[in-house]
């Protein structure tokens, strides 16, 4: 197996008995990066140079036999909503096309305290407002198991980089579902954290009480690894916990016995793919063989979530954009004249469709009148919802459903319709809603393309869920499997129906 | 008939907490400096960043809150206030919409003797925004430029009830207002720097009557002078609208200094939807009330806590004590000064008579008084010991305040020492018996003005420096 696929805690052992070197996988990464980003096109920004200085630094302190950090050395893909000191942070935005801030994320910072290697910052819909990449101003990213559907999103650029093996780990941020959706479509881990347990200083603010920055895996051990490293207190971050997290790979056990599972009834029935529906049972049978207890459970107003995300994330996000007036950095418009006239042109032509739509529809629910029945009432119905989670929690351990009511989609399947391309995320948007932890696994298959296993649990239970992962990891090995990503020379673009899952 | 209208006025007073770092991040608020160097990203409102809560500022607005009878929420928040304005770096203001820090106070204000309680609604938190600069003038420039330095200031704002009644009382509101704020220390108050900032709701109503008038909020009022002003052409505009069968219009007008009137800045139909929401950047105040209590027992005697305790324990006057009481660096002064010589009622005599005068004069605040409250107390101890008069002490206090000099140094270099000398005064007051011998002979036939003449005739004799008294008795006795 090349390097590129290596599970992260593999290659830490083999830096650390000196069988290979930080540089090797670096460039091991870069070299599949120029195998297939043509065709994936995961990545906005590539940092060739800065990486393979990093990973030298790295090999230094090894030949010094200075004890290095677990992800040391390790390639990690950035999205680009994430700030990163001197290297341009888009948000796939022609309004921060040129973008480039003059400090990093907590994260980046944590990042580069244990030395790990960034690679390079990648595509997403534009402020992560989407579910495909089709939104971003500058790219669509493909879908590593078939180049002519979407990888999700909004961090499908994230998701496909680590499924293409251009990248052994990546960062993406969550707010409704950006983390898990392109994970279950890209058949790799993706956790969203619970609220407040990552920092999110230098993660452009799309609905700030939903946002969430989070790792992608291809395991649940590299998962964990990294989650070490981004979570934990930050006093740049207001709503970030104070309490220090635990060291997730204590959680790292094979066994699921006696652990109490339930099954949201609402998240099981209307227009989840049948399909989709038989992967995730298969796998709940998996779950019951290895001792589990699985039973059905209500979360009665599981179907406001929708309406209620799509009034809250809105209007904070209409607040939170408005700092793009050309004013200060960022895309100015020409020829404005006069001041109004500035802002206009410039929010004009420098977002696109899908976030003015949002900006709009944010300010409308804002809106001196309206404010009442429709952000005051979402707030009211978010507590409900939480309410039902917290219900559920006193009997269960975890929450399981499906990521997403079907596999990856066809670009351009549901550009026409933004409705249709809400509702690729009805099963996720609640969990943002509820602040809780939710993780998406590899479950199975469909049609050769990968279907996502969603595990919720309470409040800062994120070992929990890695000990479920790791569990049924062990015990099934969907996550092992790898996109063909064979390309048949002299393909035509958008051809891709040599693609098959192929056993690793 | 023409109706009587009574003045309903509330103030919005925004104060610049002296806080070392901004609200919300860990740049200067020092005043002034090259544009745009008191920043950073945060403060500047890059993507990404967050605000993280000066506990300096909200330790200061709780302080406040307590010098003004307020109450403190035990359970407070922010909210956004979105409007766009380039001065503002993230096109909304981080302020506190429903649920203050600090509701319901009040301040007492005393005009003409008589001491009216004004209704505070409520003091809460903001950040300042920055400014917008203009080559030239606003009108002929071709661009405007942006200057960060005082965005992210932290500024309270001070909510009144309609509870003023004239613009006289509005102004004695805002001096008292600022000289409660001067004793707690939580602000410097300039007025022309900006660090104290009023606007005003005004209406009036037919007197007797319950309901409020329309109001207008009035704007752009840079000093004491031009608050009483323009609140007093505003007040006057509306009874003439009003006098003319006309309609007031709620709309939000600017003073203009130069031609005294007030104009129309917008209508109530213009004026911004703020779309406040909560700030989900920052989580609710949960305010700890042990701290609370530790904020009150660290407050300093306020104006009129001093202001009695002159009265009661100095027996001053009610207008001495208030004017001695009303800037704490004075009523310092006076109590140093009160130290030095215990004679309280010299004392204020003195600082509210000669010293107030030349400070006045001069144009200088007490805090940049060149004589010290020693050197004045020095100076009544010479006077009571009767080194010098109470004339020549005139002289040498003057001779004090411009150079700054010790009494008993300016004594000595004028030879300004009161001759208590009987043996010299004699043989002055034989003189001067002699040669008026006229105005002798009234004093004899009982015409009291004469010796009053003679008197003054020594005292010309002596520049000043005869002991009035002793002079007194000794041409008494000579005429006898």
């Amino acid at each position: 197996m090349e390097l590129y696929y290596y599970p992260a805690y593999q290659l830490h052992q083999r830096l650390v008995k000196k069988e290979i070197k930080a540089e090797e996988i670096c460039r091991s990464v870069f070299n599949r990066v120029s195998q297939v980003e043509d065709k994936i096109k995961a990545f906005i920004t590539l940092t060739y140079e800065q990486a393979l200085a990093q990973a030298k630094k790295v090999d230094e302190k090894i030949a010094r036999h200075e004890k290095i950090s677990p992800l040391a050395g390790i390639p990690v893909a950035i999205k680009d909503n994430i700030c990163t000191e001197g290297l341009k942070t888009t948000c796939a935005s022609r309004i921060l096309e040129n973008f480039i801030p003059p400090y990093n994320a907590t994260v980046i910072n944590l990042l580069n305290q244990v030395d790990a290697i960034i690679i390079g910052k990648t595509n997403l819909d534009e402020f992560a407002m989407g579910s495909s990449t089709e939104n971003s101003a500058f790219f669509t990213t493909a879908n590593p198991w078939d180049l002519e559907r979407v990888p999700g999103g909004s961090s499908g650029g994230s998701a496909a980089a680590v499924a293409a093996g251009e990248t052994i780990l990546a960062l993406g941020s969550d707010t409704g579902g950006s983390i898990r959706q392109p994970a279950a479509f890209c058949g790799v881990l993706g956790l969203k954290p619970t609220y407040g347990l990552v920092s999110r200083f230098g993660l452009v603010a799309f609905a700030s009480s939903l946002d969430q920055i989070g790792p992608f895996a291809r395991n649940a051990t590299d998962l964990a690894w990294l989650l070490n490293v981004i979570s934990g207190h930050d006093p740049l971050d207001s709503t970030s916990r104070p309490e220090a997290p635990p060291d997730y790979t204590d959680f790292l056990v094979n066994n699921v016995r006696g652990l109490r599972v339930g099954v949201p009834r609402e998240y099981m029935i209307e227009g989840i793919d049948v399909q989709v529906k038989q992967v995730i049972n298969q796998a709940l049978a998996k779950l019951t063989a290895l001792g589990a207890v699985v039973e059905e459970v209500s979360l009665l107003h599981s179907k406001y979530a929708l309406p209620t995300y799509y009034l809250i994330a809105p209007a904070e996000a209409s607040s939170n954009l408005a700092r793009y007036d050309g004013v200060r950095y960022g895309f100015r418009a020409d020829n404005a004249v006069d001041m109004i006239d500035m802002f206009k042109k410039t929010r004009s032509q420098g977002f696109g469709e899908e976030v003015k739509r949002r900006i709009m529809l944010g300010t409308y629910a804002l809106s001196a009148g309206y404010y009442d029945a429709y952000y005051l009432k979402a707030l009211k119905v978010r507590t409900l919802i939480k309410q039902d989670f917290e219900k559920a929690f006193s009997t269960f351990d975890v929450l399981v459903s499906p990521v997403t009511p079907t596999p990856a989609f066809k670009i351009g399947e549901k550009t026409g319709d933004p409705l249709q391309m809400y509702m690729s995320d009805i099963c996720t948007l609640a969990i943002n809603l509820a602040g809780i932890p939710g993780l998406s696994i590899p479950a199975g298959f469909v049609n050769g393309l990968p279907v996502g296993m969603q595990l919720l649990g309470k409040p800062f239970s994120e070992g929990t869920l890695l000990q479920v992962a790791y569990t049924f990891e062990q015990n099934t090995g969907f996550h092992l499997k790898k996109p063909a990503l064979k390309v048949v020379s002299g393909q035509e673009a958008g051809q891709a129906s040599s693609l098959v899952p192929e056993d690793q | 008939m023409v109706p009587e209208y009574e003045t309903v006025i509330g103030l919005e007073v925004h104060v610049e907490l002296k806080t070392n770092s901004k609200i919300f991040c860990n740049s200067t608020t020092a005043f002034g400096g090259e544009p745009n160097t008191h920043v950073c990203p945060v403060c500047l409102g890059l993507p990404g960043v967050l605000p993280v809560i000066n506990k300096k500022a909200l330790e200061y607005t709780i302080r406040t809150a307590l010098a003004l009878n307020c109450e403190i929420a035990g359970f407070s928040k922010f909210d956004r206030k979105n409007y766009y304005y380039p001065d503002m770096p993230k096109n909304y203001q981080i302020s506190q919409y429903d649920l203050p820090i600090a509701p319901k106070g009040h301040l007492n204000i005393e005009l003409d003797g008589n001491i009216r309680r004004i209704g505070i609604t409520r003091v809460h938190l903001e950040e300042d925004t920055g400014k917008l600069v203009h080559p030239g003038t606003i009108t002929t420039s071709p661009y405007s430029l942006v200057d960060y330095n005082r965005a992210g200031v932290p500024l309270m704002e001070i909510v009144s009830e309609p509870d003023l009644r004239s613009p006289e009382e509005a102004k004695a509101y805002l001096e008292k207002l600022k000289a409660i704020i001067l004793y707690i220390g939580v602000s410097d108050c300039k007025m022309e720097e900006g660090s104290l900032r009023c606007d005003a709701n005004v209406s009036v109503r037919v007197q007797g009557k319950e309901e409020y008038g329309t109001k207008t909020e009035i704007k752009n009022m840079n000093s004491f002078k031009s608050l009483q002003r323009a609140l007093a052409y505003e007040v006057e505009r509306q009874i003439e609208v009003l006098g003319n069968k006309g309609r007031i219009i709620q709309e939000t007008r600017a003073w203009d200094e130069s031609k005294g009137i007030t104009l129309s800045m917008r209508s109530k139909e213009e004026a911004h939807d703020y779309r406040y929401f909560p700030e989900p950047d920052l989580v609710p105040l949960v305010i700890d009330r042990k701290w609370v209590e530790e904020i009150r027992a660290s407050l300093p005697e306020l104006p009129d806590e001093r202001k009695t305790r002159y009265q009661r324990d100095y027996g001053l006057s009610a207008y001495d004590a208030a004017r001695l009481s009303a800037e704490f660096e004075m009523a310092d002064f006076f109590e140093a000064c009160v130290k030095s010589y215990p004679q309280p009622k010299i004392v204020s005599n003195w600082i509210n008579g000669d010293l107030s005068r030349l400070l006045n004069l001069h144009n200088i605040n007490i805090v940049a008084c060149p004589l010290t409250p020693q050197q004045l107390g020095a100076l009544l101890k010479l006077i009571e010991k009767g080194t010098i008069s109470g004339k020549i002490a005139k002289t040498v206090f003057e001779e004090m305040f411009n150079k700054g000099k010790d009494p008993e140094q300016i004594i000595q270099e004028k030879g300004l020492v009161q001759i208590s000398d009987e043996d010299a005064l004699v043989k002055i007051v034989d003189e001067i018996i002699t040669q008026n011998q006229k105005v002798v002979a009234d004093y004899r036939a009982g015409k009291d003005r004469a010796l009053a003449f003679l008197v003054g005739q020594v005292m010309k004799a002596t520049r000043g420096k005869a002991n009035p008294e002793l002079v007194n008795r000794l041409l008494k006795e000579k005429m006898q």
